[in-house]
């Protein structure tokens, strides 16, 4: 291999190029997952932190309800019933050895925020306040509903996540704030660093590192209707499969049963474990059909069918009929202003509904990927995707696949896999470097994948446009690769992905400018959403029956026999492969889900 | 639904000579289009090259802050129609240097946040085993304070920041309080040191320009009258 000379690299017209950046750690993506990686190895090591956003804007600032532990603060609860819930909610897919050490180190990971300053609820005693959530229950599913969530108000996700801003801050992360990445550089089976575009300033950057993490979020975006950010684009998925690697399980999406009515925006779960009800246009509470022991609290991927099978069969309310209502009226307006209050400024923000005196209407809103890039316990990128790490690479949160959520995450727990995995990374990162002293080698061509890209688009003068391809893509997701799935829907999608596919070569951007040229990051993201898109068609596709939140009409039944494993898939030439590997199965043998 | 003309100031960085300038667009607006959703139509579909910030779109992340008909506000949170005019006036937050039309630079929101070393400050350690305890009361003290998004909005209003572009700013002043009032927190010193400084504190006239362009509704005024209070009281006691 020879070695990266800055000087060499081919030129791109008006792109400035700009020298190598060394670092010990470089993390892309300043959420909860990154930011806690951060402030674990910024503690000994030099961390860089690139976000597409500024830090406190990244999505996890969006989560509201609460992050699970069994701290028992409220009432008796335990890691076993917690292991067990997370379990059964995954449908059985979930990885059993590492639930485990999710819902062990959980009231570590929820104290230590505590400790850095998270400004959470409280009981009465002083202790961090608790509230219920969806598929949490007591005594092994036999009990009712338990105080599992640990909350702030109703923005928890925000005050975890300037929470941990500031500890970054207070460690000496260094910030690239407004960094888009742009490939990674795997040689070898080793990560080396990755290329970046300074999205203020325009230009490319290469940065040189021993480790590289991604904590690089979901891609609600590719869905019509999504609680996600514009930003949640999924962008390191595809950077993850360019670079030759798998990802795992992308077939299961979870759509959150309540987003506001034809905006997605979400309304938490808390509505719920406060005690909302969901009502169909005849004011039936249709939940009592559905999951007649744990109702309103049934987990989302039940909860998201049965208002779609209320909406299909013609209970919807709305001008299309595509709504259903959830109702808060009963709570009052002191428990609804005291525990939901941003509950109450979303609805009368863009809906102009008061939830005090009238309920608010709602719809699926696709919400987190439960799948992702294929990591060890320790949070180490698999260049199998079973057990082969690559090099230097980790990877948490929601764009990785570890897997704890299986084919169904719970409310509450994806906050705790981002900071919990978060740490692990951080830790995993601190024990690499320790006995690591030297960077690996820089390629000579490390830049030019990226710069192609860049140059490719930024003279693209095609007559198709960015934001049109991108709302068919996103209206024929929601259609033929929603919430009911069947093998004829996928089908036709599969081919509308491919024209789509064949249109993003033909397109034409109007920004031919380096500084801040969100035309040109558009339609970068846009070739990601292709990209990985379809990995989930297809996965979904050949995945006959129906587990968790991957409902096939064609295939009702779950089929332990032939699918209780895990979905490995590449892109090699364009083409895509598939390879399976078993689900670990410790404590709890796979049952009937019923709630 | 109604025919809105946005006049929105442009500024492109490459173009130096034209500078500032207004560029009108026309958009068919039906009810529920905010601000943001009109934006992104008008990129999406009349001219990528019309830029700005924006993320999550339901007024959790802050990004898109601008100058709404000469008022600070979340372009996703603002109603089109609820502006009740036929022609919508869009600029970028004054105050901060533009980096391209609806873009600021967010240099000095940073700056004033770093000042006021924005973070828990604690000296004895904590329970092992458990939480720091705050009693309901206590946390109430925080409530109107750690909600702040970062938007900048208060801060661009300030006619003390537009006099001193080194003024540490309202926004950097509430996180500095927020800590301050934090039961757990023991580091009120060095918190308030930054503060007591001639770009600090003693430069903002209460005029309550921040409070009223808050989106979050929170009080920044009521932040740095209190802050005053705990130096004055400090140097006199």
């Amino acid at each position: 291999m020879t070695n990266f000379d800055p000087e060499t690299i081919h030129d791109v017209e008006g792109v400035p190029i700009h020298s190598v950046h060394r670092h010990d750690v470089v993390i892309v993506g300043a959420g909860l997952a990154g930011m806690r990686a951060a402030y674990e190895a910024s503690s000994e090591f030099d961390v860089a932190v690139l976000s597409k956003v500024f830090p406190t804007r990244s999505h996890s600032g969006a989560a509201q309800g609460g992050v699970a532990a069994s701290l028992a603060n409220e009432e008796e609860d335990h890691w076993e019933w917690h292991m067990f819930d997370t379990v059964k909610g995954s449908d059985y897919l979930g990885d059993q050895d590492i639930i485990e050490t999710l819902v062990k180190e959980a009231p570590v990971v929820v104290r230590e925020f505590e400790h850095m300053g998270c400004p959470f609820s409280r009981t009465p005693e002083g202790r961090i306040a608790q509230r219920k959530f969806g598929g949490h229950t007591k005594d092994f599913g036999k009990g009712g509903p338990v105080l599992r969530a640990c909350y702030a108000v109703d923005r928890t996700g925000h005050a975890m996540l300037h929470t941990l801003y500031e500890v970054c801050v207070k460690n000496e992360v260094r910030f690239y704030p407004e960094f888009f990445a742009l490939s990674l550089i795997v040689r070898d089976g080793v990560c080396r660093g990755l290329v970046a575009w300074d999205i203020i300033n325009g230009g490319v950057h290469v940065f040189h590192a021993k480790t590289v993490m991604f904590g690089t979020g979901g891609y609600g975006r590719v869905f019509k209707i999504t609680s996600n950010a514009l930003a949640n684009t999924g962008d390191g998925l595809s950077l993850v499969l360019r670079a030759g690697l798998p990802l795992e399980d992308m077939e299961f999406v979870q759509f959150h049963p309540t987003g506001l009515y034809q905006q997605g925006i979400l309304v938490s779960e808390a509505a719920r474990g406060e005690g909302g009800y969901l009502l169909n246009k005849d004011g039936e509470r249709f939940m009592e059909k559905y999951a007649p022991s744990k109702m309103e609290l049934a987990p989302r991927d039940l909860v998201s069918r049965s208002i779609q099978t209320e909406i299909n069969e013609g209970r919807g309310c709305g001008e299309d009929g595509c709504g259903v209502y959830i109702d808060l009226r009963h709570l009052g307006e002191d428990k609804i202003m005291k525990q939901l209050p941003q509950i109450h400024e979303l609805a009368w923000k863009f809906l102009g509904i008061d939830c005090i005196k009238e309920p608010i209407p709602i719809q699926p809103t696709a919400h987190y990927s439960m799948g992702g890039i294929p990591v060890d316990i320790d949070c180490q990128v698999l260049a199998d995707g079973k057990e082969k790490p690559v090099r230097g690479f980790y990877a948490a949160g929601e764009c990785a696949c570890v897997s704890v959520h299986g084919g169904n995450r719970l409310g509450t727990n994806s906050l705790l896999e981002a900071s919990l995995f978060g740490r692990r990374a951080g830790k995993s990162i601190v024990r690499f470097l320790r006995e690591t002293r030297a960077f690996p080698e820089l390629p000579s061509d490390a830049a030019e994948e990226a710069l192609g890209e860049v140059e490719r688009i930024l003279s693209a003068d095609g007559s198709e446009k960015v934001g049109i391809i991108r709302e068919e893509l996103q209206e024929k997701m929601m259609l033929e690769c929603g919430i009911f799935r069947d093998a004829g829907k996928l089908e036709k999608l599969t081919g509308g992905l491919r024209e789509l596919g064949k249109r993003f070569e033909k397109i034409g951007i109007d920004d031919r400018s380096v500084k801040f040229n969100y035309d040109l990051l558009e339609a970068i993201e846009l070739g990601h959403m292709l990209d990985f898109t379809e990995l989930i068609v297809a996965g979904a596709l050949r995945r006959e029956e129906s587990r968790g939140a991957h409902s096939r009409t064609d295939h009702p039944d779950r089929d332990d026999d032939k699918w209780l494993r895990h979905t490995l898939a590449w892109k090699r030439d364009g083409r895509i492969e598939f390879d399976y590997k078993p689900v670990t199965i410790t404590r709890f043998q796979p049952k009937e889900r019923k709630y | 639904m109604a025919m809105i003309t946005f006049r929105i100031n442009r500024y492109n960085p490459d173009d130096e000579r034209r500078g500032h300038y207004v560029q009108e667009y026309q958009l068919d607006v039906e009810k529920g289009t905010t601000l943001l959703d009109a934006l992104n139509e008008i990129k999406w579909k009349q001219d990528g090259t019309l830029t700005f910030r924006r993320s999550c779109r339901s007024g959790i992340c802050g990004s898109c802050a601008m100058t709404i008909n000469g008022v600070n506000n979340l372009a996703c949170e603002t109603q089109v129609l609820g502006l009740g005019n036929s022609t919508v006036t869009v600029e970028p937050m004054r105050g901060y240097p533009v980096i391209k039309d609806l873009v600021v630079s967010l240099d000095p929101l940073v700056r004033g946040i770093l000042a006021v070393k924005p973070y828990m400050i604690t000296h004895s350690p904590p329970p092992s085993d458990q939480e720091r305890l705050q009693s309901p009361e206590e946390r109430e003290k925080i409530d109107g304070l750690y909600e702040c998004i970062l938007c900048g909005s208060c801060t661009s209003s300030c006619p003390s920041f537009w006099a001193d572009k080194e003024y540490i700013g309202p926004h950097a002043f509430l996180k500095a309080y927020r800590f301050i009032a934090d039961s757990r927190d023991e580091g009120s010193r060095e918190h308030l040191e930054a503060l007591d400084d001639r770009h600090g504190l003693w430069r903002c006239h209460t005029i309550f320009n921040c409070v009223e362009a808050c989106p979050k509704d929170l009080n920044p005024t009521k932040a740095i009258s209190e802050l005053k209070k705990e130096l004055v009281r400090r140097k006199l006691g």
